[in-house]
């Protein structure tokens, strides 16, 4: 697949850094976000939800609600039907409770009303009797044999024998390779630890925001933000019943998302209003809702242990993960055991992963979901392990970093990737070498993400005057549409500033998988770059049309058709608007399109170097300076690719000191926002330096590797390396806020 | 809910007397406008008195300064007379929120919200500041530390309103201090807070001192014991450690999602110590 690369000279615009096209209308205000949306006739919307851990729902009575003056519609989960397939059955469930409230924040009903006071004093009239049950909101307790039970028909799978009583463990997963005993038995040095981290939110700076509106003959649509619309469109026609085609969904602009759009929370309930009151409802989630409501990541209890020779050749690897994913199935415990090792070679591995259901919101995506717990607990031994064999902890893992061919953690051999690249790097670069002061510690870490391609349709349309608008159906949620109007100039051969893009509906195009998995500008990427060429032959063929030749005789170079060589004849070229100002007589107007399951994807590495300072008095820690180094294969913007590195950096380190879900001893969530659930804010960062590294993805035409994920993994375990040195005691929890650190280090010197 | 804005103090009196509902003071708004929001407080009358043009002054009063219930935290922070002599209790107010915060949000305010974790208010307790009380009775001084019962709940009876805060004149060679402990670096509530407030002689020695604590108790307090412990010193590392001790074990917090009760007594001490240090150094002209 890859043919244009860097080395040999033939990128014109990709890799440079213009203005992104969504720049202006974001500064100004412009730019419509899910909750700008307004409609004639729109009620309010507002959810009601339990307050309860865990409670049965005994009845709920919606008359005083529907009584009042301004009330158009109250549903309960009797408005939905439970004839839904079973791969929506859970999220139906997650957006209306059923019987059954399973966390603080599940939604138990909904009103729809003529103004925002009315809702909320509907909410007030619904009289919902509980019989409130014992909860658990530990991962380690709710494996416990006595624990509180979350649901009587679930049964832990991927056990030899499938057990005949319930269990909130609902999967066992194991990976590896080789025999684990044996490595260990070859080892010289052994380090084993166990490891803890609490649940964090994606922190999205935007709620979430619908506006529905279904009609009574059952066609509706549907504004919403979320990364991906099609995902919203197919999961809300399988609730409400609904044909696919009949839902056409927009997204709005998206105020991030780092996963947490990915799936609905909100959207079929303000459908299902909007069905019963006959007019459009808005819904908007207020902060305390998404911080109750919608997917944290999960919190995990994992044990790893490492082996490796005196001469640094790691033998063997182990590790037991236990992540809670809420309410529901489904952690991402499977990839926190897939990605552990997968930045080392070793003989023999193995990983064993639980996937255990608690009284908390269904953990939903954050950015390389379930690695980077992994890798914080991994890359702590790993440093850990190279402290002992006296080794450099740069040098230790550049011995053992996995190369192209090796046997990967996660079952296939590994491609060409630039692992070994970040840590050369990360070594020769100044960072690694500059003075610290007291109290200060240096830590490094390693992180991979496997990266994904998936279904995509884009299509590309050229205007009478030669200028380009292109549709994809990947939501941008970092900068993605500057760098497709990129790929497009750069294929086509035009100015960057001819070309449009626009996230178009679901009615627009074939269907589009989410903007998950780092592969929007890998996939729609790949798909614009072959819409493309999809038009440029047709561009060929009609200025073969015009020239009167045959079509194989004309090419298409530096943005104008000409001929192909001496014998097609002597024509001038023809540029992009020349050919498209002809198209009227030429068989009409100019398209390119592309369908295809993308495959091919390219894994990206990094390596992570912070350091960190201690107030041995407070346990405050401050960090100084932080460097990422990560491949991207090619990076076509490179302003947003340093931006993602940054932006991953950003949110690890938030994770790593201070975000954490707080719960009480009453099952509820203590700090439901930015007040007390602390991401950092500006001032509490250094600038996060760059280094790109491209190591070209051969399943890509230009190389591209996505790279939004892979900079989340690194960070924890770095900064935890870091103020592990800098505290002069092993941190193995998360987050390592000041008083945790404080113990910590009192504890040692005790 | 109804809204006033009043211009003169006696209006604003009568208004929150009369008042059969709940009746509340807007004064910037940074804590009401955010608890009205979130269903917190929903008040019947809101009387704004930002309006009253007397309440936007800061005076000079017996060699002291009288600062107003409307002054904002910005104006405060450009005065530099208050700054020079009380610059504990200005950079305790500083320290509220944003530089958009601070546009607005008064240091009256803050004390009349009765957060034990308010940020101007330990190093007001600790400058001995008087707030000026105005009820539909006539006036009282109170001391700044009694004016909170209890989180979110004052000691100012019905129609009464904060009119203004005294800070005391200043003899020479003393200055305050003010220092919060917060995981972030901003826009953050603190976790400890502690405001020392010295005086020393011509020859280095403390001759009068006050030390109040912030969040580590349902109300923020003087500890006698740590300014007893300055008293009569160089303010030397005995000194110091002696108000750390006395402040760690005055502290009486709770276990909540901001920290532990053993984090919150240790670190009590260790901002009482760093504050008295710089409440020393700047009284001898060398901070
Ligand atoms: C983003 C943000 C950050 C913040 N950061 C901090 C911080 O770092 N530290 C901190 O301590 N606080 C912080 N706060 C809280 C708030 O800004 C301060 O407490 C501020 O000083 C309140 O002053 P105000 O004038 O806005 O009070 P208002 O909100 O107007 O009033 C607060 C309360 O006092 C009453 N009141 C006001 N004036 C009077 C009066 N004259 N007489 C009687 N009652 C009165 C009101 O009725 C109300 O109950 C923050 C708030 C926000 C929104």
């Amino acid at each position: 697949m890859l043919d244009k690369t860097a080395e040999n000279g033939e990128f014109k615009v990709i890799g440079t850094r213009p203005e992104r096209p969504d720049g202006v209308d974001k500064v100004t205000g412009r730019a419509r976000f899910g909750a700008d949306m307004v409609m004639p006739g729109m009620l309010i919307g507002k959810v009601l939800r339990s307050p309860h851990a865990h409670a049965n729902i005994k009845s709920i009575d919606t008359s005083a609600a529907e009584a009042l003056e301004g009330v158009k519609a109250v549903i309960t989960a009797a408005d939905f039907t439970a004839d839904v397939p079973e791969a929506e059955y859970d999220t139906m469930v997650n957006c209306i409770a059923h019987g059954k409230a399973l966390y603080d924040g599940h939604g138990v009903a909904a009103v729809a009303a003529t103004s925002r006071s009315i809702a909320n004093k509907a909410l007030k009239l619904i009289k919902v009797e509980y019989e409130v049950l014992p909860h658990v909101t530990d991962v380690e307790e709710a494996c416990k044999d006595d624990a509180p039970l979350l649901h009587d028909n679930i049964f832990t799978e991927g056990l030899e024998e499938t057990p005949t009583t319930p269990s909130n463990i609902s999967g066992r997963v194991q990976f590896g390779h080789g025999d684990v005993d044996e490595g260990f038995a070859a080892a010289d040095k052994v380090v084993e630890r166990k490891f803890r981290t609490e649940a964090t939110h994606q922190g999205y700076i935007e709620p979430h925001a619908c506006v529905g509106n279904l009609s009574p003959d059952g066609t509706g649509e549907l504004w919403c933000c979320t990364q991906g619309h099609f995902m919203v469109r197919n999961s809300c026609a399988a609730i409400l019943g609904l044909d696919i085609s009949r839902l056409r969904v927009t997204a709005s602009e998206i105020g991030g998302g780092f996963g947490g759009k990915t799936t609905i929370f909100i959207e079929p309930l303000a459908l299902a209003l909007s069905r019963k009151a006959g007019r459009p409802v808005k819904l908007v989630m207020s902060r305390d809702e998404v911080f109750r409501a919608t997917g944290p990541t999960s919190s995990a209890s994992m044990w790893i242990k490492i082996g490796a020779k005196n001469d640094g050749t790691i033998t063997a690897m182990e590790g037991l993960l236990k992540y809670q994913g809420g309410a529901f199935k489904g952690s991402w415990v499977s990839l926190g055991c897939m990605t552990a090792f997968a930045c080392y070679r070793a003989d023999h591995m193995k990983t064993v992963g639980y996937d255990v259901l608690v009284n908390r919101p269904r953990a939903a995506a954050y950015r390389a979901p379930g690695a980077p717990m992994a890798a914080f607990a991994v890359e702590s031994v790993v440093t850990e392990l190279a402290g002992e064999l006296g080794r450099d902890p740069l040098e230790f893992r550049l011995q053992n970093a996995a190369k192209e061919g090796d046997q990967s953690s996660y079952g296939p051999k590994h491609r060409a990737h630039g692992l070994m690249e970040t840590l050369e790097q990360a070594k020769a670069h100044d960072h690694y070498n500059a003075p610290l002061g007291p109290n200060q510690g240096r830590g490094v870490a390693c992180g991979f993400w496997f990266n994904f391609g998936g279904q995509t349709s884009t299509s590309l349309n050229i205007g009478a005057d030669g200028t380009v608008n292109v549709s994809v159906g990947t939501v941008d949620v970092g900068g993605s549409r500057a760098s497709m109007c990129l790929m497009v100039a750069e294929e086509l051969g035009v100015p960057y500033e001819k070309v449009r893009c626009v996230v178009a509906d679901t009615s627009s195009l074939g269907h589009n998988d989410i903007t998950d998995g780092s592969r929007t500008t890998f996939s729609s990427g790949m798909a614009l770059i072959l819409s493309a060429r999809d038009a440029k032959q047709k561009l060929c063929a009609r200025a073969a049309k015009i020239w009167e030749i045959p079509e194989d005789a004309v090419e298409w170079v530096d943005g104008h058709a000409r001929p192909a060589g001496p014998n097609a004849g002597e024509f001038d070229p023809m540029s992009l608007a020349e050919v498209a100002g002809k198209a009227e007589t030429t068989g009409g107007p100019i398209a390119g399109h592309h369908e295809c399951n993308a495959r091919g994807a390219g894994v990206s590495f990094a390596t992570h170097m912070v350091d960190t300072e201690v107030d041995p008095e407070t346990g405050r820690v401050t960090v100084l300076r932080y460097t990422v180094f990560q491949d991207a294969g090619k990076a076509i913007h490179p302003a947003y690719v340093e931006g993602q590195f940054q932006g991953g950096a950003v949110q690890g380190i938030g994770w790593a000191i201070n975000e954490e879900y707080i719960y009480g001893e009453d099952g509820r969530l203590q700090n439901a926002g930015f007040l007390d659930y602390r991401i950092p804010v500006a001032s509490d960062l250094p600038m996060i330096d760059t280094v790109i590294i491209e190591t070209p993805n051969k399943g890509h035409p230009y190389g591209v590797r996505g790279v939004g994920e892979t900079s989340i993994v690194p960070p924890m375990a770095a900064i935890a390396n870091s103020v592990s040195a800098a505290a002069g005691v092993r941190l193995t929890e998360l987050p390592m806020s000041p008083p945790r650190v404080l113990k910590a280090m009192d504890d040692a010197k005790a | 809910m109804r809204f006033e804005a009043p211009t003169t103090v006696e209006d604003a009196v009568s208004l929150l007397a009369a008042e059969s509902g709940m009746a509340r003071v807007l004064a910037g708004g940074t804590d009401l406008l955010v608890q009205m929001k979130s269903g917190i407080s929903e008040p019947d009358l809101v009387v704004d008195i930002k309006r009253i043009a007397a309440l936007h002054e800061i005076s000079e009063e017996d060699g002291g300064f009288r600062i107003g219930a409307a002054v904002p935290g910005i104006a405060l922070g450009e005065h530099a007379g208050v700054k020079a002599a009380w610059p504990g209790v200005v950079e305790g107010t500083e320290l509220i929120g944003s530089t958009q915060v601070q546009g607005r949000a008064t240091m009256v305010g803050n004390l009349c919200n009765c957060s034990p974790a308010a940020d101007s208010v330990p190093a007001m307790a600790a400058a001995g500041a008087i707030a000026r009380v105005v009820g539909p009775n006539g006036s009282r001084d109170v001391p700044v530390e009694d004016i909170a019962q209890g989180p979110g709940k004052s000691t100012l009876a019905k129609g009464e309103l904060v009119d203004s805060v005294l800070l005391p004149a200043r003899p020479d060679h003393a200055s305050d201090a003010y220092l919060r402990f917060i995981p972030r670096t901003e826009m953050d509530i603190a976790v400890v807070g502690c405001g020392v407030n010295l005086v020393l002689d011509a020859n280095g020695t403390c001759t009068d001192a006050r030390v109040a604590l912030g969040a580590v108790a349902a109300r923020i307090f003087l500890v006698p014991a740590a300014a007893d412990a300055l008293i009569g010193t160089s303010v030397d590392d005995a000194a110091l450690d002696a108000v750390a001790a006395a402040c760690s074990a005055a502290a009486t917090p709770i276990d909540d999602k901001r920290g532990t009760v053993e984090f919150r007594k240790k670190v009590s001490g260790v901002l009482a110590r760093r504050a008295a240090t710089i409440a020393r150094d700047r009284a001898k002209g060398t901070a």
